[in-house]
C-alpha cells in the first residue's frame, strides 16, 4: 500500500518527462528524415554535413556560446566570491537576480535603446567628444548581451558552491604555509569547480540555440543554429532540415553536459593525482 | 630553564564590549607539552588562533623563537594547527593532504615521498596513504590531520580539541599517542581541551582560563593540589569547598570547629574556602572523625564508591573510597591528615599566590 502511495508521486513527473521532453525529442527525430515534401530520406543529415554554410553556422555557434560564457564566468566567478564576503548577501543576491523576472524581449529592446545611434551610451560618449559609434548589430553588443542575460544563472551555482566551502579549509591552507593565492588554485577553486561547471551548463547551452538575441542584437549578421531552425520552421517551412538541426544541437548539449558532468564517481579507484 | 619559544605578552582581545582575552602573559619552552583548559567561551581557543595568525589581537605582542609576529600573516608563522574538525581536504587523497605544506614549499619530489610516509608512519597510518579522505574514520582523519602538521617539523604544534570528536575509547588511545608523539618529536605542544582529566594525563604545564583570563597555571599536580580559587578547584577534580576562616597560620576554622592545616600567610581571622578533595576523606567509625556526616546515598563507580553524606549544618560531602560505606543514613566520621586541607584566599592573584607559598614552603 506505501510503496504504491510513493509511487503515485512520481505519476506527475514522469507525465511531464514523457509529454514535454520525451515527446517533443522523439517527434524532432522523426520529422527530421522527411525531406520538404514528406519523402523518408536521410539527405537532410547529408546535407547538413556537406553544406559549408551549416557546418559554418554549428561552429559559429559554438564559438559564440563559447565566448558568451567565457565572458559570463570571468565576471561571475570574482562576483559570486565577493558576494560571498559582503554583509547583506542575501540582498545582493536578490538584486543579481532580479533582471531574470523582467521579460527577455522587454530587456533586449530596452538594450537597442541603450546601443542605438542616438541611444544612451552615444549620447553619453558625446559628452567627451565622441561621435556616434556603431554599436548596435556589433558581436561586442551581442556578446555583451548575451552576456548581461545569462549572469544570475552563472552566479547562482558558483556562490552556492562557494558557500558551502568550509572556512577551516582556507585556515588549514594558510596555517600549512599556502599564500592566499596558492590557497586559491590549490582548494578554493577545486572545491568550487562543481559549482562553474553547472554554471556553465546553465549557460553555454542555451547560448548554443540563441536565436531572437542574434536578430534584435546582432543584427542578423550573427547567423547561429538557433537562428537557422527558426528560419526552417517559420520561414522555408523545411521542418526536415530544421528538424535535423535540433537533432545535431541536442547531441552538442548531450556532450557538454557528459563534459562538464561530476565524474567523482570514477575517482573511486583511489588513484594518486600528482 | 630552556629557551623560551612562545611568548604573549600582555594580550588583549575584544570585540566591540566583550572581552575575550584580558591581559595575557604565557611563556612556553622547547619540547614541552602545555595545555589551556577552561570551559567554553574561556578564550583557549581565541589563544590559539592568536598564536596560529588567524586573527589580530588588540593589544600586547606575540613571539615565536623570539621574533614579534603581530603583523606576520598565518601562512609565514612557523606554527602548525590540528584543527578540532580536522580540515582535510576533500578532494585530495591522505597522502597528498600529508605532502600539501611540503608541496607549498617546493621541496623536491623524493623528500617529499619520504617525509610524508615517516610522518604517516609516525601516527600509524602509512598503509592508508592511498585512501580517500571519505574512506577514513573519525580517529583515522584525527592522525591524518596530525600528519599532515607535524610534517612541517614546526616549532609548536597547536591542537585545538583535537579529541572532542572521538568517542571515549578512541580518545584515550589517542590520549597516550599524543603524550608519546610528542615526547618522540621532542616539539612543543600547546594543547587546548575542555577535558580536565585529558589534561592533567597529558600534560607538563597547564593553564586554565576563565573568563578571558588565566586563573592559574603550573604542573598538573601543583594545580591539583595547590588550586588557587573557588574556580580552579570546582573546575579540576571534583571537590568539597567549605567556607572557612584562617584562626592564626596554620590553624582554619570550618564546621564549627578548629583544624590543623598546612596553609599560612593570611591575616588572622581572614574569610576563606577550604577545599577538601574526595578521595582524601575517609570514612571512620563516628568517634573517630574530624568530622560527622550522615551517609546520604552512595554510587559504584566501577573503581571506586562515590558517597554523598551530609553534616548536621546539612553541608553536602562527597567522599570517594574504595569500600563500601555503611548503609544510608548510618552516622560516620570522615577523617583526614592536616596536610589534606587546601585554604584558599578570595581574590588573590597568581603572583601573590605564589609568592605566599614560596614564603612558608621554603622553610
Amino acid at each position: 500500500m506505501r510503496k504504491n502511495s510513493n509511487v503515485a508521486f512520481y505519476v506527475p513527473y514522469v507525465l511531464w518527462l514523457a509529454l514535454f521532453v520525451i515527446a517533443p525529442m522523439l517527434l524532432i527525430f522523426y520529422q527530421s528524415f522527411f525531406d520538404i515534401n514528406g519523402h523518408f530520406t536521410l539527405g537532410n543529415y547529408v546535407t547538413y554535413f556537406q553544406s559549408g554554410t551549416y557546418l559554418a553556422m554549428t561552429f559559429n555557434s559554438v564559438w559564440y556560446a563559447f565566448l558568451i560564457t567565457a565572458v559570463t564566468l570571468l565576471i561571475s566567478y570574482p562576483a559570486a566570491y565577493i558576494l560571498h564576503y559582503m554583509k547583506h548577501k542575501q540582498l545582493w543576491l536578490l538584486l543579481i537576480i532580479l533582471p531574470t523576472w523582467i521579460n527577455l524581449l522587454l530587456k533586449a529592446y530596452a538594450f537597442i535603446g541603450i546601443f542605438g545611434r542616438d541611444g544612451g551610451l552615444n549620447n553619453f560618449l558625446g559628452l567627451f567628444g565622441i561621435v556616434p559609434q556603431q554599436l548596435l548589430f556589433t558581436d561586442a553588443a551581442f556578446i555583451f548581451v548575451a552576456a548581461y542575460i545569462e549572469i544570475p544563472f552563472m552566479i547562482l551555482p558558483i556562490f552556492n558552491g562557494i558557500e558551502e566551502l568550509d572556512e577551516g579549509l582556507i585556515n588549514a591552507s594558510r596555517d600549512l604555509g599556502a599564500s592566499p593565492w596558492q590557497t586559491f588554485t590549490k582548494v578554493t577553486w577545486p572545491l568550487t569547480i562543481s559549482g562553474v561547471k553547472s554554471g556553465v551548463q546553465a549557460v553555454f547551452i542555451p547560448s548554443l540555440s540563441l536565436f531572437m538575441l542574434t536578430r534584435l542584437i546582432g543584427g542578423n549578421r550573427v547567423i547561429t543554429l538557433g537562428t537557422a531552425i527558426e528560419e526552417h520552421f517559420l520561414t522555408t517551412m523545411n521542418w526536415g532540415m530544421g528538424s535535423t538541426i535540433g537533432v545535431v544541437l541536442i547531441v552538442a548539449m548531450v556532450i557538454i553536459m557528459f563534459l562538464t558532468g561530476e565524474r567523482n564517481k570514477l575517482k573511486k579507484g583511489g588513484k594518486h593525482h600528482a | 630553564m630552556s629557551e623560551a619559544i612562545v611568548e604573549l605578552r600582555h594580550v588583549n582581545k575584544s570585540y566591540g564590549d566583550t572581552t575575550v582575552l584580558k591581559d595575557i602573559n604565557i611563556t612556553l619552552e622547547e619540547g614541552k607539552f602545555y595545555t589551556l583548559l577552561g570551559p567554553s567561551g574561556s578564550g583557549k581557543t581565541t589563544i590559539l588562533r592568536a598564536i596560529a595568525g588567524f586573527l589580530n589581537v588588540s593589544g600586547g605582542d606575540i613571539f615565536i623563537a623570539g621574533k614579534r609576529v603581530n603583523d606576520i600573516p598565518a601562512n609565514l608563522r612557523e606554527v602548525n594547527t590540528v584543527f578540532q574538525d580536522y580540515a582535510l581536504f576533500p578532494h585530495m587523497n591522505v597522502f597528498e593532504n600529508v605532502a600539501y605544506g611540503l608541496r607549498i614549499r617546493k621541496v623536491d619530489k623524493a623528500s617529499i615521498e619520504t617525509r610524508v610516509i615517516d610522518a604517516l608512519k609516525m601516527v600509524r597510518l602509512d598503509n592508508l596513504a592511498n585512501r580517500e579522505i571519505s574512506e577514513l574514520s573519525g580517529g583515522q582523519k584525527q592522525r591524518v590531520a596530525i600528519a599532515r602538521a607535524i610534517v612541517l617539523e614546526p616549532k609548536v604544534l597547536l591542537l585545538d580539541e583535537p579529541l572532542s570528536a572521538l568517542d571515549a575509547k578512541l580518545r584515550k588511545d589517542m590520549q597516550y599517542e599524543l603524550r608519546d608523539l610528542q615526547q618522540r618529536l621532542g616539539i612543543t605542544f600547546l594543547f587546548v581541551t575542555h577535558d580536565q582529566e585529558e589534561a592533567l594525563a597529558l600534560s607538563d604545564e597547564i593553564f586554565i582560563m576563565n573568563d578571558a583570563v588565566v586563573q592559574q597555571s603550573g604542573t598538573p599536580v601543583d594545580i591539583y593540589d595547590e588550586p588557587i580559587n573557588h574556580f580552579v578547584a570546582d573546575f579540576i577534580g571534583e571537590s568539597n569547598i567549605i567556607d572557612g576562616r584562617m584562626v592564626e597560620d596554620y590553624q582554619v576554622k570550618f564546621n564549627g570547629k578548629i583544624f590543623e592545616c598546612s596553609d599560612a600567610g593570611m591575616k588572622p581571622d581572614e574569610h576563606v574556602e577550604v577545599v577538601l578533595r574526595p578521595e582524601d576523606l575517609d570514612v571512620v567509625p563516628a568517634e573517630k572523625g574530624k568530622v560527622t556526616v550522615s551517609i546520604d546515598t552512595q554510587l559504584f563507580r566501577g573503581d571506586f564508591y562515590e558517597i554523598v553524606a551530609y553534616d548536621d549544618g546539612q553541608n553536602e560531602w562527597l567522599i570517594h573510597s574504595t569500600n563500601p560505606a555503611p548503609e544510608d543514613g548510618t552516622l560516620v566520621g570522615l577523617y583526614f591528615d592536616p596536610e589534606d586541607i587546601h585554604v584558599m584566599r578570595f581574590g588573590e592573584s597568581e603572583e601573590d599566590f605564589d609568592a605566599r607559598l614560596e614564603s612558608y614552603e621554603g622553610e
